[in-house]
């Protein structure tokens, strides 16, 4: 590897039998100088895959904290034995309010006693029947408190279908655990599952941009002076 | 569901005021407070600090005891409609966060709390001084939360908060109509806080471009005026007053200028 400017000045420094020496001393040198770049490109890709995991697959791991509802909801099973599909349970009220999630009153109706042998219902009659406690569950779908949302004007003038927004949850056996953002509280469906920002479904993701962006296509409502969209004060308060 | 839309005629709510019936009781304010959730401080009398979406002015006619008057006059947000009624009132043409805005099919410029930065252009850009900024974190006496009312979103610190013609209870007209599938609500579907309040009937409320409603022929009163009209930001509170220095001291003019 010594090269022969290197045994020159070995030579020209040293006497003849320290030759392999200097020589060996000059391939150090020389090795120095290459070394650092390539580590400096190994340590940049190290670098960059590793902050790469943490912010894809550790930090939104971090950021969301897992909460199981406190009775595993089946809905197909319910949807199977009611009239009216999801109105059944969660209905609208006669000023045109939307109830939501369904009062413990009214899922005692049918609920008083233990009915099948669900150990979930049994919890939930135990639990909650008995006690006449409200079952503190978890909402997927809250929005912060500047948010006006009106189900009536979506689903009786639009005539949206609940699966629009919420996803084929009428089909789930059991519910999904809840995933809170441990920042701002809100639930990750409000943010969408998605790290890169892509939407496969109308119901993967709920803000304030995906209202807009429907309202933008069905209505073509341009009341807005400043953005020329749907006017601000249609979904907020 | 384009063409239905379209189909629905602009509306532009605004009020008119009777002065004259005004007795200043303050029970219009009282009434805006406690609708739209305003904070209120230990000392309201720092009026640098408080926070009064409606609030009365006390207007004097300046002479001496047999001639003396006195006028109250409450002024929420004028709502202005700008030059042409094109919707480019001065807080909606200077606000750089897009947090003001104004619908032109309700006339109602809104105010967005969470998009709102508190650079308080548009409180230097209101010439009625309708818009408040929160100093502070609105703190509520123990237990008060729970009479907050959901409909109105509250206000945290560092942002501008106004009158907004208590849009909330338009939004649930609208849903109880669109419930019994309407789409439009009647006169006293939609009335605001203040309007509801006043126990001399001075307030009356609706939209100013539906003829079957009050207000549209009580806007056209020959005693009818608008708070500092020539700056030509076409409010829609009017005022209406038998009193011709009460009309005149609606804007500014000079000791001798003639009107």
């Amino acid at each position: 590897m010594s090269t022969p400017d290197d045994k020159t000045k070995g030579v020209s420094a040293e006497t003849g039998g320290e030759e392999a020496v200097a020589s060996f001393k000059g391939v150090d040198e020389k090795e120095q100088g290459e070394g650092p770049g390539g580590f400096i490109v190994l340590f940049f890709i190290i670098g960059f895959v590793a902050s790469l995991i943490i912010g894809w697959v550790i930090f939104p791991k971090l950021l969301y904290s897992q909460k199981r509802q406190p009775v595993d909801f089946n809905h197909v099973l319910h949807v199977e034995t009611v009239d009216n599909g999801c109105e059944s349970c969660h209905i609208f009220r006669e000023d045109g309010s939307y109830a939501g999630v369904p009062k413990l009153a009214q899922c005692a109706d049918c609920h008083q006693e233990v009915q099948g042998d669900s150990p979930q219902e049994k919890i939930f009659v135990e639990e909650y029947v008995a006690k006449e406690k409200e079952v503190p569950w978890l909402v997927y779908s809250k929005q912060p408190d500047c948010v006006f949302f009106s189900h009536t004007v979506h689903v009786k003038l639009a005539g949206m279908d609940c699966v629009t927004c919420h996803g084929p949850i009428g089909e789930s056996t059991s519910l999904k655990p809840y995933e809170e953002n441990r920042l701002t509280g809100y639930s990750r469906d409000i943010w969408g599952k998605s790290m890169t920002g892509i939407k496969k479904n109308s119901w993967d993701r709920m803000k304030m941009d995906d209202c807009a962006e429907c309202h933008e296509k069905e209505t073509g409502r341009k009341s807005s002076v400043q953005t020329d969209k749907d006017a601000c004060f249609v979904c907020h308060k | 569901m384009k063409e239905e839309q379209s189909k629905e005629k602009v509306k532009k709510f605004g009020m008119v005021i009777d002065l004259d019936k005004c007795t200043g009781c303050g029970a219009c304010m009282v009434a805006c407070m406690a609708e739209n959730n305003v904070p209120f401080k230990e000392d309201e009398s720092k009026k640098l600090d408080s926070i009064t979406w409606l609030r009365i002015y006390k207007l004097t006619n300046g002479k001496s005891f047999p001639d003396a008057d006195i006028c109250y006059l409450p002024r929420p947000c004028q709502h202005c409609g700008g030059k042409g009624d094109h919707g480019h009132s001065p807080c909606v043409s200077v606000c750089p966060a897009t947090a003001t805005d104004y619908n032109k099919e309700t006339g109602i410029v809104s105010q967005i709390y969470t998009r709102c930065f508190g650079c308080r252009y548009c409180m230097a850009a209101c010439p009625y001084h309708a818009r408040y900024f929160n100093w502070w974190d609105p703190v509520w006496p123990d237990g008060m939360e729970k009479y907050l009312s959901p409909n109105v979103s509250v206000r945290m610190r560092g942002v501008v908060e106004k009158c907004s013609f208590c849009f909330h209870r338009y939004q649930l007209a609208m849903d109880k109509a669109y419930y019994e599938g309407r789409r439009e609500i009647e006169e006293t579907e939609y009335q605001t806080a203040c309007t509801q309040s006043c126990p001399a009937n001075a307030i009356a409320f609706g939209d100013l471009n539906n003829s079957g409603h009050a207000v549209y022929e009580l806007k056209k009163d020959k005693n009818a005026f608008r708070l500092l009209e020539r700056l030509q930001t076409n409010p829609k509170v009017y005022y209406l007053s038998s009193r011709e220095w009460v009309r005149r001291a609606g804007d500014n003019y000079l000791k001798d200028e003639k009107k």
